[in-house]
């Protein structure tokens, strides 16, 4: 990569908007709640992705690879946490289509 | 930038425009996978070998297999809702490739380079003596939130002995 790192940041920079771009548009156009974590899965790559690129400029790759480590630990619990709660959504609901999900209290 | 680069970063960009578009969920979560293999491959090269690792385990394996198991116990689609559904992404989707073509171009051509000074840091650092020694509060959170999860799972499959 011997290419200027503020091009290059710029370059990945351009491709990280377009895909935060498809993570926020699975968001919000879908009502599947399993799509809707899809898309934020997504999301989190592009940060991910930003994360790693900013060490890489800076010359601090060992903080920014601790801190993406710490976002992937946080990641899998979060998802892990969400595909109960949709599993638990299921079974009560038989749907997980959020059009269908009208019967929440409160 | 050379020319690897650019088409790992295509080819990130469009297999997560295919998690996106695909209408099996499963196929989505295959596009998950590769769009994390790929983004590892990034990573290594962009000089962050272990979190590339970590990416490619946790990431592309893990999370797939939390997704594939999360589908298998919902229901399948039938092959009319299945018609009807791939109707309704077509008239719900068919914006996304024209948005990103359209910011893309523009971003190319009205954006520039940020003047920006980049910081200069001591280099060398490992990421072991970062992680362990100036990140340890990181740690602790992590453990904290694996407890949080690991509770919130045997919660959410805990039977409801009162319904009996």
């Amino acid at each position: 990569m011997s290419v200027e790192p503020l091009q290059l940041f710029w370059y990945f920079g351009i491709f990280i908007i377009l895909i935060s771009i498809c993570g926020v548009y699975c968001i919000l156009a879908t009502f599947n709640l399993i799509r809707a974590l899809i898309g934020f899965e997504i999301l989190v790559k592009a940060a991910t992705l930003l994360i790693i690129l900013a060490g890489y400029l800076t010359g601090n790759q060992a903080l920014a690879q601790a801190l993406v480590i710490t976002l992937i630990v946080i990641e899998v619990v979060m998802m892990v946490v969400a595909g109960g709660i949709v599993l638990w959504l299921y079974r009560y609901n038989q749907t997980i289509d959020t059009r269908k999900l009208s019967n929440l209290k409160g | 930038m050379a020319a690897i680069d650019l088409i790992l970063i295509i080819m990130l960009l469009l297999t997560s425009l295919w998690t996106v578009l695909t209408i099996r969920l499963i196929r989505a979560v295959v596009g998950l996978a590769l769009t994390s293999a790929i983004l590892s491959v990034i990573m290594f090269r962009l000089g962050s070998p272990l979190a590339a690792v970590f990416e490619l385990s946790v990431c592309s394996g893990l999370i797939s297999v939390i997704f594939v198991t999360t589908i298998s116990f919902t229901s399948r689609v039938s092959k009319e809702r299945l018609f009807v559904r791939r109707r309704e992404r077509f008239v719900k989707f068919w914006y996304l490739p024209l948005i990103l073509i359209v910011a893309g171009f523009l971003l190319l051509h009205f954006s520039h380079p940020p003047a920006l000074k980049l910081p200069v840091t001591p280099a060398g650092q490992d990421v072991r003596s970062v992680l362990w020694n100036l990140r340890h509060p990181d740690l602790l959170g992590q453990v904290i939130v694996l407890l949080a999860g690991a509770f919130g799972v045997a919660i959410l499959f805990k039977e409801d002995t009162h319904e009996r």
